[in-house]
């Protein structure tokens, strides 16, 4: 008796475990996660193409689109200066309260959307902090742009940070101290000496970013009004068309979204290739107990 | 100047971080827990221990539970798969394995709901069997549990593929079989990260509107979210019980914080770099 | 439990780690295998074990054909060469997994009496309640050892028994494990790249290179009779030397040795450090000092011979010797091989 891989079987080796669970695996995987975008697809063209391209020219949906767009242009680059601002600040020195800034930094990860627009209601609304105040300047930052751009740089403010903290952190500050020794200023060292060591994580971090803000439904619906033609950005225009019964023109607005979705995570493999993401993060669990020699 | 300040840019950085944490992050959650507090003790209580508020609670709470044992049992086996096994499609199913991440939740609700509707493709078979997915809590269950798949798989997964052989082999050599092995001694090790998942998995359901309520029905004391009813509240302008119910959900979300911490610093006690 | 290796061979990919070794240890034995990396030692001992299995040969223990016997109904003990502890569990618990998950069924006062003995054994009475990483690295491996002797096992095999100890914490282990063996009369394979370990330790010493056994033999064969240069080098410092042999004696230029097993032509012969001596009045290999370093219990000397070749040995403390100075270096003993 010879064994094709020469090794004794591990742990859920032996073939029927084995052959079972891929296949429970695969086919709840296919039922539960690939059938969603399968189900996008086939409505949004249940009613032609030419349905689809009517839905996709409509003005409202165009300007949704601008509207989720304009968002991300906006969004997405302030909040990747925060994220290097803050890996920077939290990795390359010692001050006091430095954990607790951490913390705070990952708190949007935890907090429901809907709670993250409530709240911003009580700042910048009518009932809110600053709301008369902002009347009477004639100012509009809730039901226009800047609210929703705002809830959606809450509710993505740890992404790029999150990814760059860990990979900062591991790096150490050795390289910046000699660039500084070196005589380099500081803006130097950071674009020739600390950017190019995190390029890869830094953009895993902006694209994850980028597709929650261009997806944000809970928070940006609580502030954006839902007004028509106006603040709608892709996801609530989805919901309007859904709710006006016209499913598959939502699945229409849907499917640009769904293909932004497939995009980022073609773009996660990539960058995961290059190393970023969590291959790069120091795991969770379980290192090794071993004598240090 | 102290060593560590060699590296110039602290006052920018630091600067920079602050003034973008206060503004987004601090104050209006600050706002927001000033707004509930403003109400006053008994008014609060009134509004967060209404009778429909707790049956939100009910409803949340007990379809994120559901959800998150679901996933935590298929969310290891794909874990398992993904790294034990080698198949043909082993790196797309890795891929996919994030969609419910990158794709917006909207766009995964109506999708769901369309799929477990009592018309469409698995609500039909799965009325015929007498089960109605779309509009109840199962259907919460389905949304929450889709949303949250990729924590418990993506905390899981590294540690999995980090895991020492020699521990099974060492188990092995010492007479332990598959199952003492995968009980005793990997799952063991793995805890730490499948309690962080299962905590990540948790929260997020708690607080999740956009996928659930395309599917879940809405209706008060049976298929109303939380976070739902803290919109629905706003809707009607009673702006005092937006405020409470929403207070309520932050609270739960730093009480699941506090939790995990608690419980990762605990698994982690026997793992801890000496 | 004798352990009879016949003709064994393994290859990973198209990496070919042992190819052909057969091996006896003799019930009770000691035996090192010792080799520098990727000369297949490991590959050797985790087949022993089980945990990988041949390609081609067999493997017996006692008459038993165990080649196909998977690791976990060998009983062999194995001990990791980072100890692969489990960390989630006490040092008593570690020690009684694998009575725990046996077959054989024992009560839990059973259990805990054998954890205590085997503890007291390894002297490591009182930490049971520690965790892994709450005990020293030599700790750590005297649990290793005690958790692998739990389930009884027929033969012991350890990979790298000290790799990852300190120096002193290693010369003691190695002391300890001797006593252990007398004391239990266990067969045991030990896997090591360390020469001094295996001599100090073993029974026999098992030399590998390449994925073949070059040699083998109690410590005094292999250092006073190696087969090959391979050998001599692995074994220890030593100073290399062309020499020309003709009608069995070896000339070293300046100084010739008898050499009645080789054939006429190119040899090369190695001296260990402690094979030579200075002398200043003459006879010997003509040579100059360039430089001497002054150790515990004796000098190295750094010489170079007048025909350029490097010479290292060492003398007395009181001998003085300075860079700069010229003088003989005469051979008290050589090794002789015939030129690669």
């Amino acid at each position: 008796m010879r064994h094709a891989k020469g090794k004794p079987p591990r742990v859920g080796d032996r073939p029927a475990i084995r052959r079972t669970l891929i296949a429970v695996v695969l086919v709840t995987g296919a039922f539960f996660v690939l059938a969603p975008l399968v189900v996008i697809a086939v409505q949004a063209f249940s009613l032609g193409v030419g349905y689809f391209g009517a839905t996709i020219a409509h003005p409202d949906t165009r300007h949704a689109i601008f509207l989720t767009a304009a968002t991300a242009l906006i969004a997405v680059p302030i909040n990747t200066i925060f994220g290097i601002a803050a890996a920077w600040a939290v990795t390359k020195y010692e001050f006091w309260g430095r954990r607790f800034l951490i913390v705070i930094i990952e708190i949007p990860f935890s907090i429901s959307p809907v709670v993250a627009g409530v709240a911003y209601l009580f700042v910048y609304g009518l009932q809110g902090l600053f709301g008369p105040m902002l009347q009477s300047a004639e100012v509009r930052v809730l039901f226009a742009l800047p609210g929703i751009v705002l809830a959606s740089m809450f509710v993505t403010a740890p992404f790029v940070a999150r990814e760059l903290i860990p990979l900062m952190q591991a790096q150490g500050r050795d390289l910046e101290e000699a660039a500084t020794s070196l005589g380099a200023s500081g803006w130097r060292t950071f674009f020739s000496v600390t950017l190019p060591n995190i390029k890869w994580a830094l953009l895993y971090g902006v694209v994850l970013c980028n597709a929650r803000v261009m997806g944000e439904f809970g928070a940006v619906s609580v502030v954006s009004g839902n007004i028509r033609g106006q603040t709608n950005t892709l996801p609530l225009h989805i919901e309007l068309l859904y709710h006006d019964y016209n499913a598959v023109g939502a699945f229409a607005a849907a499917s640009i979204l769904a293909l932004l979705a497939v995009v980022t995570i073609v773009a996660k493999v990539l960058l995961e290739r290059q190393g970023a993401g969590r291959r790069s993060r120091p795991a969770l669990a379980a290192p090794i107990v071993e004598a240090k020699p | 100047m102290s060593r560590r300040r060699v590296i110039p840019g602290l006052p920018l950085s630091l600067g920079i971080t602050l003034f973008y944490v206060g503004l987004i992050i601090a104050l209006p959650l600050g706002a927001l827990v000033f707004k509930a507090a403003s109400l006053g003790p008994e008014a609060y209580w009134n509004i967060i221990s209404s009778e429909r508020a707790v049956a939100s609670y009910r409803v949340t709470v007990l379809s994120a539970l559901a959800a998150t044992v679901f996933n935590l049992v298929f969310g290891l086996a794909l874990a398992w798969v993904l790294v034990r096994y080698s198949f043909p499609g082993r790196r797309l199913v890795d891929a996919i394995v994030d969609l419910p991440f990158a794709l917006p939740t909207a766009v995964a609700g109506i999708a769901l709901t369309t799929l477990f509707a009592p018309n469409g493709w698995f609500g039909a078979p799965l009325m015929d069997a007498g089960i109605r997915v779309a509009y109840t809590p199962i259907g919460i269950m389905i949304a929450m549990a889709f949303t949250s798949l990729p924590f418990i798989v993506r905390t899981v997964q590294p540690v999995l593929e980090d895991l020492d052989p020699a521990f099974e082999e060492a188990a092995q050599s010492l007479g332990g079989n598959d199952a003492a092995i995968f009980a005793r001694v990997i799952l063991p090790l793995l805890w730490p990260a499948l309690l962080a998942g299962t905590s990540l998995a948790f929260a997020r359901s708690l607080g999740e509107f956009g996928a659930i309520i395309f599917i879940a029905g809405n209706q008060p004391f049976s298929t109303e979210i939380t976070a739902l009813l803290a919109f629905i509240r706003l809707e009607e302008y009673d702006y005092p019980a937006a405020a409470a119910i929403a207070s309520v959900m932050l609270i739960a979300a730093f009480v699941m914080l506090a939790v995990t911490n608690i419980l990762q610093a605990r698994a982690l006690r026997y793992t801890a770099r000496t | 439990m004798k352990i009879s290796l016949k003709n064994v061979a393994k290859t990973f990919q198209t990496f070919r780690a042992v190819r052909g070794v057969s091996l006896e240890i003799e019930s009770g034995e000691l035996v090192a295998l010792l080799g520098p990396s990727g000369s297949g030692k490991t590959t050797i001992l985790r087949m022993v074990a089980g945990l990988e299995y041949a390609d081609e040969g067999q493997i017996f223990f006692g008459d038993e054909d165990a080649t196909d016997i998977p690791v976990r109904e060998r009983g062999v003990g194995f001990v990791f060469q980072h100890y692969a502890l489990f960390p989630h569990m006490t040092v008593g618990e570690n020690v009684a997994f694998g009575m725990k998950v046996s077959k054989k069924k024992r009560s839990k006062a059973d259990i805990e009496a054998r954890v205590g003995e085997l503890l007291r054994l390894v002297k490591l009475d009182g930490l049971q309640d520690r965790f892994p990483n709450q005990i020293s690295g030599g700790q750590r491996q005297r649990v290793a050892l005690a958790r692998a002797l739990a389930v009884d096992p027929k033969v012991l095999l350890l990979d790298e028994p000290f790799g990852a100890l300190d120096a002193n914490v290693r010369r003691e282990l190695r002391r300890w494990l001797r006593e252990i063996h007398s004391e239990l009369g266990i067969t045991t394979l030990f896997v090591t790249h360390d020469q001094e370990e295996a001599l100090d330790l073993a029974d026999r010493v098992v030399i590998l290179d390449e994925g073949r056994i070059v040699q083998e033999g109690t410590p005094a064969q292999v250092t006073r009779q190696p087969k090959s240069a391979f050998v001599v080098r692995f074994l220890g410092d030593t100073n290399r030397l062309s020499a020309s042999v003709a009608n069995g004696m070896a000339d070293l230029g300046g100084a010739s040795i008898a050499a009645p097993a080789l054939a006429d032509g190119k040899a090369d012969a190695y001296l260990r450090p402690n094979d030579l001596t200075w002398s200043t009045t003459g006879g010997g290999i003509p040579a100059s000092v360039e430089g001497v370093l002054d150790r515990t219990g004796s000098r190295r000397v750094i010489a170079v011979t007048d025909r350029g070749d490097p010479l290292e040995f060492d003398v007395a403390p009181e001998v003085a010797v300075k860079a700069g100075d010229r003088g003989f270096v005469q051979i008290a003993r050589a090794q002789l091989f015939a030129a690669e």
